[in-house]
C-alpha cells in the first residue's frame, strides 16, 4: 500500500507500484489535466510537481512518489489564478491547449527557482516541453509577464 | 495559348473525409450521408461551402439557444483543434445577435451533417465557408427576438431594436432582456431572405476586432479542458493495439499467454485487418483490454506476435528516393503545357537545373489518436477527437453493421489535428473492441510510438526543375517534374499520379510570367498510407519552386526579391482554369482568381519589414519566399545565423499575410506564428523514413519537432487589411506553412553559401 499526497489530499494505492504516476493520476484519480504525450519524458505534457519541483509523471512511478507531495495542474492554484495562468489567458497563449498544463507546470517550477528568468533561462527550462501548435513565442512572453507581475513576490 | 491537359476539368470535389468523385468510378463515392437533393445538385458545378458534402446550414434554431437568464449558447459545428474556431464562430453569431460576449457560451455539435451542414474541419475552410451563414444565423435570431418583443408590447416591429443583449422600444425607451423574450422568439418562424438584415461592418463589435479572449482559455489553462483521450465513463476499460508494422500486413500467429498474466489485463482481442487500400478503416492487429492504460500497455509488451508483412515489406526510403529521382529524370504525364518548352530549351545558351527532396512527415499532434466507444441496445456512441465527425459516424456504422442513425459521435476538443484526425481509423478500433466487450465502454489510446509508426504520412517527393536563362537572366522556359505518391492511393487502386487537388497546391498554378511552361507528374506508387498533413502538397511544391527562383536569381547575379517580383510579372488576376488548375481549393475561379498583385504585395511587405538588403554580421543571412495556397497569399522573410559549429538560430522572422477580411485577427496571428514554428520543424528536423516496410522513428527522440529554442527570437506577423468585409475570405490554418522552408534555406544560402536541396536541414550545416 503506497501513501501519497495529491493536491493536498492523502491517497492510498495498492496496485502496481511500478505504474507511472501519469496513469494513476489520469485513470485512477480522474485528474486528466495531466496529459499523455510520449511516455518517455521527451515532451513534457505530463509535467507535475513532486515536492514543488517539476517532474515528468510518465517516468515517476507510484513507488518513487511514495511519501511525497504531488501537485497537478488542477491543484496549482485554487481558482486557476496562478500568475502564469492569468498571463497565459491574457496573452491567449493556447491553441489546441493540450500541452499547456505541462507548459504551465514547468514554467511555475522555473519561476519558483528563478523569479526573473532571462530569455536563455526560459528557453533552457522550457525546451523539454513540446508544443506542436507552436505557441512558443507567446509562452516566452507569458512567462515574462507573470515574472513582471510577481516581481518581489515569492511564488 | 494554353492547353488543358487535366482530363477532369470540372471540379473534382475533394473533401478530406473522402473523394466524392474522381479517379475510378464508383469506388470513391460516399455510400451514405448525402441527401437526395444534394446528390442531384452535385451534377452542377458548386463552389465553396455549397460544393461541400451537405453544404451549409444557417438556421438559428439549430445553432442558437438563449436561456431564461439570457445566456446565449452557440453550437459550433466545426471542430476545435487549436485554430480558435469555437471562439471565432461564436463571435460571428454574437456580433450579429448583438449579444454581450460575457454571456456567450459554446456547445459542440455532434456529428450530424443533415442538421449542421458540412463538418469536415480541414482545408482551412471553417471561417471562409461559415462566416456568412453564421452572420445570417445571428441576424435571423436577432430579428426573431425583436419580433417577439414587439408582439409582447403590441408595437410595430419597426419601433424596436436589439442592442447589447436587450431589446429597446425606441419611442418609449422600454427595455427587455433577451432571456425574457427568448421562449416566445423561439416559437416564431425563422425569417428568410431580405427579412434578415445583416449589420453594416461599421457596427461590428467583435468581428474584425480580435479583442475577444479564447472561449476555452480558462479550461485550457486549468486542466479542465476535455480532449478525446480524457473521456471517462462508468465501467470503462482501456485498450491498446499492436498493429502490423508494415502497411498491408497482418497477424500470422500470436501467443497471448504472458499478456493475460499481467494484473489488470482483461482480454486479448484480434482486429481484422483492412486490405489495401484501407481508407479510414483500422489496420488490424491484436488488442489488449485492461482495467487501466498502464496494464494494457504492459500486457501488449508481453504479446508474442508473428506478422505476415505483405506486399510493402520492401519499402525502404533510400531505395525509394532513387526510384523517385529516376522518374523525375524522364518525361512523365503532362499536367500543364504552355508554349514550346523543348524549343526554347534547345535554343537556350544557359540552363539551370536542380532536384529537391522532401521526406515523409507525420502530424504528431500532442494528443495522440484516442477514442471511446460504447454500444447499448444496438446503438453506438463515440467520444472522439475527430476532424470529420460525419465520416466517423459513417465508418463506424459500416464496420459495425449498424444504421448511421444509430451511431452518435460526440466531438471532444482535439489536442492538435493537422490532418491526422480526419481519418477515424482509431475510432473504429474502439467500436470493434466495444463490440468484443459486449458493448462496454472501451477507450483506445494510441501511444506515441503507435502514432509515429502507424500514421497517414505526408507524401515524400522529388521535385526537379529546369529553366533557361536569357541574356537578361530571365527564364524563357520552365520545366518542373513533381514525383510523389498520392493521397488517392488510400481510397482505391493507386492512381500513381497526384490528383487535381494535389496538383493545384502550388504546382500547376505557377503564377510566373514565363512564356514556355511545362509541368509533368511522372508515376509514383504508394507503399504506405499517404494522408493530409497541414498544407499538404504545397509543402514540397513551394520548397522546390521558391528555392529554385533564388537559385536562378543567384545564377543571374540578381537580387532575389527583385527577381521574384519580375518573375511574377505585371499585376493580373489569373483565372485558375487558364493555368490548368481545375480545383482552386473548391472555390469559384471568378470569385477567387490568383491575384499576382496581392502576391507581390505580401513579398514587398515581408521584405520591407525585415529590412531586406541591410548589412548583416558574418554568419547571418536573409531569405525570402512566398506562396499562394488555400486562396491566401503569404510571404515569409527570415534572418538566420549559422555559427562556426554549424548551429543555426533564427533571430527574426517576418510573415506577411493577405487572407482577405480577418474575422478574428488575433487568431490569424496565432495561426501564422504556429505555422512558422511548424514550418521550422519541418525544415530543420522533420523526417520519417522506412526500412523493410517499417517506420524507423518511434517517438520525439527519433522524430524531432521544433522546441522552444528553435523558435525565432522575434516573430512579426503583418496582416494586409482587406478593403471591406464583402471581399471573399481566404484560408488561415494552413497557408502559413509552405513558404517557411524555402525562406529559411534561402537565408541559409545567404549566410553560408550552402544550398540546401533536401529536407530536413539537420546535420547538413555541420562542420
Amino acid at each position: 500500500m503506497a501513501i501519497l499526497r495529491v493536491n493536498g489530499e492523502e491517497r492510498q494505492y495498492d496496485g502496481d507500484p511500478d505504474m507511472p504516476l501519469l496513469w494513476y493520476l489520469r485513470d485512477e484519480l480522474g485528474l486528466t489535466g495531466t496529459k499523455f504525450g510520449c511516455g518517455e519524458a521527451l515532451c513534457g505534457a505530463c509535467t507535475i510537481h513532486v515536492d514543488g519541483t517539476a517532474m515528468r509523471s510518465c517516468q515517476t512511478t507510484i513507488a518513487d512518489a511514495e511519501g511525497t507531495s504531488i501537485t497537478t495542474i488542477e491543484g496549482l492554484a485554487a481558482n486557476g489564478d496562478h500568475p502564469l495562468q492569468v498571463a497565459w489567458r491574457e496573452l491567449n497563449v493556447p491553441q489546441c491547449g493540450y500541452c499547456q498544463s505541462g507548459q504551465i507546470m514547468q514554467a511555475a517550477s522555473l519561476l519558483k527557482d528563478t523569479p526573473q528568468p532571462t530569455d536563455e533561462d526560459i528557453d533552457s527550462a522550457m525546451s523539454g516541453n513540446i508544443c506542436r501548435c507552436g505557441t512558443y513565442p507567446r509562452i516566452r512572453a507569458a512567462i515574462k509577464q507573470a515574472a513582471a507581475a510577481t516581481e518581489g513576490t515569492k511564488l | 495559348m494554353t492547353h488543358h491537359f487535366n482530363p477532369s476539368s470540372p471540379i473534382t470535389n475533394i473533401s478530406r473525409r473522402g473523394l466524392l468523385a474522381g479517379v475510378g468510378a464508383g469506388a470513391f463515392v460516399l455510400a451514405v450521408g448525402i441527401p437526395g437533393n444534394m446528390s442531384a445538385r452535385a451534377q452542377d458545378a458548386k463552389y465553396g461551402a455549397e460544393g461541400m458534402p451537405n453544404g451549409i446550414r444557417d438556421d438559428p434554431k439549430v445553432f442558437v439557444a438563449i436561456a431564461d437568464d439570457g445566456t446565449v449558447t452557440v453550437t459550433c459545428s466545426r471542430q476545435e483543434m487549436g485554430q480558435g474556431v469555437r471562439t471565432s464562430i461564436a463571435l460571428i453569431v454574437a456580433d450579429e445577435l448583438d449579444a454581450d460576449w460575457a454571456r456567450v457560451k459554446v456547445a459542440q455539435a455532434q456529428g450530424d451533417e443533415a442538421r449542421y451542414g458540412n463538418q469536415d474541419t480541414d482545408g482551412s475552410r471553417s471561417i471562409r465557408h461559415f462566416f456568412m451563414p453564421m452572420r445570417h444565423c445571428g441576424a435571423a435570431a436577432r430579428a426573431m427576438l425583436e419580433e417577439a418583443a414587439a408582439k409582447q408590447w403590441n408595437v410595430p416591429v419597426g419601433e424596436v431594436e436589439a442592442a447589447d443583449h436587450e431589446i429597446v422600444h425606441k419611442p418609449s425607451g422600454r427595455r427587455i432582456g433577451y432571456g425574457e423574450v427568448a421562449k416566445a422568439a423561439a416559437e416564431l418562424p425563422v425569417p428568410q431572405g431580405d427579412a434578415v438584415k445583416l449589420k453594416d461592418a461599421s457596427a461590428f463589435r467583435y468581428i474584425g476586432k480580435g479583442e475577444t479572449g479564447l472561449i476555452d482559455g480558462f479550461d485550457m489553462t486549468t486542466g479542465r479542458a476535455n480532449y478525446g483521450i480524457d473521456t471517462r465513463l462508468p465501467d470503462m476499460v482501456y485498450a491498446v493495439v499492436a498493429r502490423p508494422p508494415v502497411y498491408g500486413g497482418k497477424v500470422a500467429s500470436y501467443d497471448d499467454a504472458e499478456a493475460l498474466k499481467v494484473p489488470g489485463v482483461l482480454k486479448v482481442v484480434t482486429i481484422e485487418p483492412t486490405p489495401i487500400p484501407s481508407e479510414f478503416q483500422p489496420l488490424g492487429g491484436v488488442a489488449v483490454i485492461a482495467r487501466n492504460s498502464w496494464a494494457a500497455i504492459q500486457g501488449r509488451s508481453k504479446l508474442n506476435i508473428t506478422w505476415d508483412d505483405g506486399p510493402n515489406k520492401a519499402y525502404s526510403s533510400d531505395t525509394y528516393r532513387a526510384t523517385l529521382e529516376e522518374a523525375a529524370r524522364k518525361p512523365g504525364k503532362v499536367v500543364r503545357n504552355a508554349g514550346d518548352v523543348d524549343g526554347a530549351m534547345a535554343k537556350a545558351e544557359k540552363r539551370q537545373e536542380a532536384e529537391y527532396y522532401i521526406p515523409h512527415l507525420t502530424q504528431a499532434s500532442m494528443e495522440p489518436p484516442a477514442a471511446t466507444v460504447r454500444i447499448i441496445d444496438g446503438k453506438c456512441e463515440a467520444w472522439a477527437c475527430v476532424q470529420a465527425p460525419q465520416a466517423t459516424r459513417e465508418r463506424l456504422a459500416s464496420r459495425l453493421g449498424i444504421p448511421v442513425e444509430d451511431v452518435t459521435v460526440n466531438v471532444t476538443l482535439l489536442g492538435g489535428g493537422f490532418g491526422r484526425k480526419s481519418k477515424p481509423d482509431f475510432v473504429v478500433e474502439a467500436g470493434l473492441l466495444s463490440k468484443a466487450m459486449d458493448g462496454a465502454p472501451v477507450k483506445v489510446t494510441w501511444t506515441r510510438e503507435d502514432d509515429v509508426r502507424h500514421s497517414y504520412y505526408h507524401t515524400v517527393s522529388v521535385e526537379r526543375i529546369e529553366a533557361t536563362l536569357d541574356a537578361s537572366g530571365k527564364p524563357a522556359a520552365w520545366l518542373h517534374r513533381s514525383v510523389a505518391p498520392t493521397i488517392g492511393s488510400i481510397f482505391g487502386p493507386d492512381p500513381k499520379h497526384e490528383l487535381p487537388f494535389e496538383l493545384s497546391m502550388g504546382l500547376v498554378n505557377l503564377p510566373f510570367d514565363i512564356p514556355n511552361v511545362r509541368i509533368e507528374n511522372p508515376e509514383a506508387a504508394a507503399m504506405t498510407r499517404i494522408g493530409w498533413y497541414r498544407s499538404v502538397s504545397n509543402i514540397p511544391h513551394a520548397f522546390a519552386i521558391q528555392s529554385f527562383v533564388a537559385e536562378l536569381a543567384h545564377a543571374a547575379g540578381r537580387d532575389h526579391k527583385d527577381y521574384l517580383l519580375e518573375l511574377i510579372g505585371p499585376d493580373r488576376k489569373i483565372d485558375p482554369t487558364m493555368i490548368d488548375d481545375s480545383w482552386n481549393y473548391g472555390e469559384d475561379p471568378k470569385l477567387y482568381p490568383l491575384d499576382t498583385g496581392r502576391l507581390k504585395q505580401v513579398i514587398n511587405l515581408a521584405a520591407e519589414k525585415i529590412g531586406w538588403g541591410r548589412d548583416l554580421a558574418k554568419g547571418r543571412g536573409l531569405g525570402l519566399a512566398a506562396h499562394y495556397s488555400f486562396v491566401t497569399y503569404v510571404a515569409v522573410a527570415a534572418e538566420v545565423e549559422v555559427d562556426d559549429q554549424g548551429t543555426l538560430t533564427i533571430p527574426r522572422m517576418d510573415v506577411a499575410v493577405d487572407c482577405g477580411p480577418q474575422v478574428n485577427p488575433e487568431r490569424v496571428r496565432a495561426q501564422m506564428e504556429g505555422a512558422a514554428i511548424m514550418g521550422i520543424g519541418n525544415t530543420l528536423f522533420g523526417e520519417i523514413t522506412f526500412k523493410d516496410g517499417r517506420v524507423e522513428q518511434s517517438n520525439f527522440d527519433g522524430y524531432e519537432v521544433a522546441r522552444i529554442d528553435a523558435a525565432p527570437k522575434e516573430i512579426h506577423i503583418h496582416l494586409v487589411p482587406a478593403p471591406d468585409f464583402t471581399q471573399p475570405l481566404g484560408g488561415v490554418g494552413e497557408p502559413g506553412v509552405p513558404p517557411v522552408a524555402p525562406a529559411l534555406t534561402n537565408a541559409i544560402f545567404a549566410a553560408t553559401g550552402k544550398r540546401i536541396r533536401q529536407l530536413p536541414v539537420k546535420q547538413q550545416l555541420g562542420v
